[in-house]
């Protein structure tokens, strides 16, 4: 699974009213929340994002609120990794279970906001302008967890096996 | 080889004689809950992959509380939705309308969560329960859904780190001032997926309420939960709010620990968090001089009736300072009435606050007290993210109830000492 993108640069700690103010909570489209993405500090973002660009940020990405409306925000601007520092732990979570890949890396400390970078998650390998940056690789069940459309589908094939209610 | 409570809860609970930090283990859940806001994603998704049923409708606990009394037509329609799922499912923990309260504060009250209980909650508090001797985490939609459906969710399960707590808590001085205290010291990711537990002769003479408070705030240092160790204060709370049987969990001696930090409280003074970072921690001394627009007592973190008995004492026979809106919100239908049958609310009132009914409202900006640009507020909830509470320029102190009463009656963030 590889990716090729856009990085568009984020500092430490931003967290989920960040991602997405709870004002527009009151909405689950991820179109609709996309529109809003990062709102509070650039409320360009979501015009200046192109399918496939990538997140690039520091530590503790997606602390505060369990909302998963972060992670679908993120998705809803076609956005399909986000690589950072350090995640959250409800943000971690929510994030693959709906289809977002996270990567650990210090990455933020290298990269220039706009250059292009390539992503190859199976192999932990991320490459920018003749440099390598090695990463944890992603393990080929979250690989497919992502690829079939995160948790639930998951879950949905044991409940066809009658596996489950 | 020891265990700590939290691994003694998560091997009882996934049929293991015994855990470890890192292993994943899958484990049974004695209560799933979600709100007005994350319950509709859940719906959503349980409908989408076409499961036929809940794993038990008595485990499951709907709080529409965020958004409501509705603030608009999509709030109206999310909660007239989750009313018709619970319907159907036979789901009849539904709180809403004069029966709804901060979630974090009525689930304990109406007995529905219990020391040695699995908890989870699209709700990232939901590690309040913790406060009980529980294992209680929050999680996002989708792994409440299937937690929902199934009865089980996995985890990994967290190192500890402890925070054994002694000396003489100074005047005024409560749980929220120690968590604030503790966050400043590690950091908003000092305990990203970890659990805290607070223990020690200090923590045995905190009350319920500031329990709730420091286990309420732990998910601001990125810890999985916080847990306390069931005590005679404890044993008091829970068999005045229930009948059911509970098991207890205390970490043994020798459990393995990833730190132990010792904390004399007697050295904690009332402690406030600056914008933007819960872990902008000051003392309230050297924050007399920050003039503020907006007071708000209440949330699921401070709006319990040990918070408004601080604040009644400190605005009884005065008055809210001109041109300052102060605004407080009991938790619950049941603090409510307690704060009124105490006289509490007509303190309030004759001081020239705003009394509104149980919601998380403005804690996130939602409505019932949102910000504009440039102002500013003091506030005892648990976030002062940018934009939480309304404008993007807008700010938000956090402190407990007393700093935040004085700084209704001063104008500016002061202590109390000053206004009385």
């Amino acid at each position: 699974m590889k990716f090729r993108g856009r990085v568009f640069k984020f500092g430490d700690n931003i967290d989920t009213d960040v991602i997405i103010p709870a004002r527009y909570l009151v909405h689950t489209d991820p179109k609709i929340l996309a529109s809003h993405c990062m709102e509070p500090i650039d409320a360009e973002f979501p015009k200046k994002v192109r399918e496939g660009d990538i997140i690039v940020a520091g530590s503790n990405f997606g602390c505060g609120s369990s909302r998963e409306h972060a992670p679908l925000a993120i998705l809803g601007l076609g956005i399909p990794l986000v690589i950072a520092k350090s995640f959250a732990r409800i943000f971690y979570r929510n994030a693959f279970n709906k289809g977002l890949i996270l990567i650990e890396s210090d990455l933020c400390n290298y990269v220039e906001e706009g250059e292009e970078i390539e992503v190859d998650v199976a192999e932990g390998i991320i490459r920018r302008r003749g440099e390598t940056f090695n990463t944890k690789p992603i393990p080929p069940f979250m690989i497919e967890l992502v690829k079939s459309g995160g948790l639930l589908n998951y879950l949905k094939m044991r409940i066809d096996r009658g596996g489950s209610k | 080889m020891g265990m700590t409570a939290t691994e003694k809860i998560l091997a009882y609970n996934s049929g293991r004689k015994y855990v470890e930090p890192g292993e994943i283990v899958e484990v049974k859940i004695d209560l799933a809950l979600a709100n007005d806001i994350t319950a509709p994603l859940s719906i959503e998704e349980f409908e989408k992959i076409g499961a036929r049923g809940v794993f038990d409708p008595e485990k499951i606990v709907f709080v529409l509380d965020h958004f409501t009394p509705n603030k608009d037509i999509p709030a109206a329609e999310n909660c007239r939705k989750i009313k018709e799922f619970a319907k159907k499912y036979g789901i009849r923990h539904v709180y809403d309308g004069g029966l709804c309260g901060i979630e974090h504060a009525l689930l304990p009250e109406k007995g529905l969560v219990m020391p040695g209980d699995v908890i989870i909650g699209a709700d990232s508090h939901t590690c309040t329960y913790g406060a009980l001797g529980a294992f209680a985490t929050g999680v996002g939609s989708t792994d409440l859904t299937f937690g929902m459906i199934t009865g089980y969710l996995w985890f990994k399960v967290p190192e500890t780190i402890k925070f054994e707590c002694y000396g003489k808590w100074k005047k005024w001085v409560t749980g929220k001032d120690l968590i604030l205290h503790v966050i400043g010291m590690i950091g908003v990711d000092g305990a990203l997926y970890s659990a805290m537990e607070f223990t020690g002769d200090a923590i045995h003479q905190l009350s319920m309420d500031s329990r709730f408070t420091i286990s309420n705030m732990t998910v601001e240092a990125g810890a999985k939960n916080g847990i306390f160790f069931v005590d005679d204060v404890t044993l008091r709370y829970v068999g005045e709010n229930s009948k059911r049987g509970f098991k207890i969990f205390v970490s043994d001696p020798d459990a393995t620990y990833k730190e132990k930090i010792e904390i004399d409280v007697s050295k904690i003074g009332l402690k406030v968090a600056c914008p933007h970072l819960p872990s902008n921690v000051k003392d309230v001394e050297e924050l007399s001089d920050v003039a503020i627009d907006q007071v708000v007592i209440g949330s699921c973190t401070n709006g319990r009736l040990e918070d408004l008995r601080i604040a009644a004492e400190i605005m009884k026979g005065k008055k809210v300072r001109e041109g300052i809106r102060c605004i407080i919100i009991p938790a619950t239908p049941k603090i409510y009435l307690d704060a009124l049958k105490r006289g509490y609310i007509e303190t309030f009132l004759e001081a020239g606050c705003v009394v509104s009914p149980p919601t998380c409202g403005p804690c996130l900006g939602g409505h019932m007290g949102v910000l504009a640009k440039g102002e500013r507020a003091i506030a005892t909830t648990n976030r002062n993210f940018i934009g939480r509470m309304g404008h993007p320029e807008s700010e938000v102190y956090l402190s407990g109830p007393s700093v935040a009463a004085a700084s209704a009656i001063a104008g500016r963030i002061a202590h109390p000492e000053e206004v009385l």
